[in-house]
């Protein structure tokens, strides 16, 4: 097991500057997640022209791996349509999720994540944010869980 | 913790080199470091002299107990009567009828809430608990509070951890019908002054139920001396096995309380126009019991009383005492819980690290701590952070123990530097 492979350069530094942090007030979809196992809570908000995320923000109180996953995920999300973003997500699971997922271009800076997969207790981490994503997305949802 | 404080009391030498051997697990390699077990509040590690009494029952003496006129049957009731009699010696109760098998302490908080206060309680009663419990001695009252109406009071605590205790007393009133605190908070650590909170609830009429389950293992307790009510603790947080618990009510409560689940063991006749319930403490028993899981416990009571819990409850306060001096010189810990007299809890705050990475870290050098809210939300909520990392004590730590944490917690830093 290395830690290393876990908290890469990528992923610390996004937790120690996060990007795309804070609200939008009014936005188009909000939705707030929260990990009841290690008790990591962050809101998501977006604005929408269309079926594409014009603008997103995320705030909360979350370990690295949450922290820096929610980063990420704005950043690489920010300008995509709805379906994009589904596929996206499908990747990110997998990359989390299967030990033999081949690294996949699309995923960009997301395959920093890839050491999470090791350490399968902090895979809610990592995916907190995107469950939350879908819940702002839906507009339906106004908590999710990972539990 | 009980009568006395654990470090008034002289320490009997202690060999913890020695109680380590008693105990196979600790041989175990995790992460390619031997392991360091710091985690004893959640659950303890089981000495051979519990594996031994709970396989040996189970390969030569198991049978249903109650039941049969066979040999191994009476052979059966025998060993899992016996280990009654040997908890209620453990906490100095009057009786066997006192001592009721459980699951653990959350079964024998509800069976009090279902079977005390459900029946008794309604609008205008009020049941007081601190806000340092744990979510097991929370939401069972919460639940009678929807179920009856009564009202759920929460007595405050201060930044370092202790019960405000005049605040608790403004609290108590003619309205209280029952006070349910825990010992020892399994957060902060913290030892509640039980005797003072029975003395003051029963002025008033109120009933007490104390949690044990943090407090069972790092003392001497004795349920007449406190005078409470209800005591209740797990097994395998004082090294026993799992799924098996005790709740102590005194006799005459017990007695006017209604059955809290029907089933075979707890009748002694039955037709379809009427039952006639067993008597205590067979009436709170439901079902075949956890014999093997009895006998591993009155088996940890033999082991622990060996070692002495006061001399256990001092070299732990030993373990405490560095653990709480080291971190508390490394730049940015800040230790949550800080109240003079504590059991061997310690749960800390990294600045800029994240609880739950800690734990990652952590376990990578070998070193297993709990990390979380510890199913105690409000007091999160109260110190205003979201978890903490916490490292409790049990015999078998050693300095050796409390080197690795700290070397380890510099390996954290290094990663989030």
């Amino acid at each position: 097991m290395d830690l290393k492979e876990l908290y890469r350069d990528v992923i610390l530094d996004h937790n120690r500057r996060p990007r795309n942090f804070g609200r939008i007030e009014p936005s188009d979809g909000h939705a707030e997640g929260h990990n009841p196992l290690c008790g990591d809570r962050l809101s998501v908000f977006v604005r929408l022209d269309g079926e594409r995320v014009a603008d997103i923000r995320f705030e909360g109180k979350g370990c690295a791996i949450s922290t820096a996953s929610a980063s990420l995920m704005t950043e690489a999300v920010k300008g995509k349509e709805r379906a994009a973003i589904g596929e996206l997500f499908a990747k990110v699971h997998a990359l989390l999720t299967q030990q033999d997922a081949a690294p996949d271009t699309a995923l960009g800076k997301l395959a920093a994540l890839s050491g999470v997969r090791e350490f399968p207790v902090r895979v809610k981490c990592a995916s907190l944010c995107w469950h939350t994503l879908n819940a702002a997305l839906d507009r339906s949802a106004d908590s999710v869980s990972t539990e | 913790m009980a009568a006395t404080a654990p470090h008034a009391v002289p320490a009997p030498a202690f060999d913890a080199e020695r109680v380590r051997a008693d105990f196979p697990i600790l041989r175990r390699i995790i992460n390619g470091r031997p392991l360091v077990y710091l985690d004893s509040g959640a659950s303890a590690q089981r000495p051979l002299a519990v594996l031994r009494a709970v396989e040996d029952y189970e390969t030569h003496c198991h049978a249903n107990v109650h039941r049969g006129v066979y040999a191994l049957s009476q052979a059966a009731t025998e060993a899992y009567e016996g280990s009654r009699e040997r908890v209620r010696r453990f906490i100095n109760a009057r009786s066997t009828r006192e001592i009721i098998f459980v699951r653990g302490t959350t079964e024998g908080i509800n069976l009090v809430a279902q079977a005390y206060a459900r029946p008794r309680f309604g609008p205008g009663d009020e049941i007081l608990i601190t806000a340092l419990e744990h979510h097991a001695n929370i939401v069972p009252w919460q639940m009678v509070c929807e179920q009856t109406g009564c009202t759920l009071k929460v007595a405050p605590i201060n930044r370092r951890g202790e019960l405000l205790f005049d605040e608790f007393l403004k609290l108590l009133s003619s309205h209280t019908r029952l006070v349910a605190v825990a010992h020892v908070s399994n957060v902060l650590g913290t030892v509640l002054p039980v005797k003072r909170i029975v003395d003051a609830a029963h002025k008033h009429g109120a009933v007490v139920l104390v949690d044990g389950a943090q407090a069972v293992p790092h003392s001497n307790v004795d349920v007449r001396a406190l005078g409470c009510d209800f005591y209740t603790f797990s097994s395998h947080k004082l090294y026993g096995p799992t799924g098996i618990g005790v709740l102590y009510g005194r006799e005459e409560l017990l007695a006017a309380m209604p059955p809290w689940q029907g089933g075979g063991d707890m009748i002694l006749t039955v037709s379809f126009e009427k039952t006639t319930y067993n008597e205590l403490p067979w009436k709170f028993e439901a079902g075949t019991p956890h014999i093997s899981g009895a006998i591993g416990l009155a088996a940890a009571m033999d082991y622990v009383e060996t070692l002495s819990l006061a001399a256990i409850a001092a070299h732990e306060q030993r373990l405490l005492a560095l653990a709480t001096e080291q971190l508390g010189r490394m730049p940015g810990i800040e230790i949550i819980g800080t109240a003079p007299h504590k059991a061997a809890v310690l749960s800390f705050t990294m600045a800029g690290v994240h609880p739950h990475d800690i734990g990652t870290i952590l376990d990578a050098e070998g070193v297993a701590v709990r990390t979380g809210h510890h199913c105690a939300m409000p007091v999160m909520t109260f110190f205003g952070i979201p978890a903490t990392a916490r490292a409790s004590f049990g015999c078998y730590n050693t300095e050796s123990d409390v080197a690795s944490l700290v070397a380890a917690l510099e390996k954290a830093r290094e990663v989030f530097a």
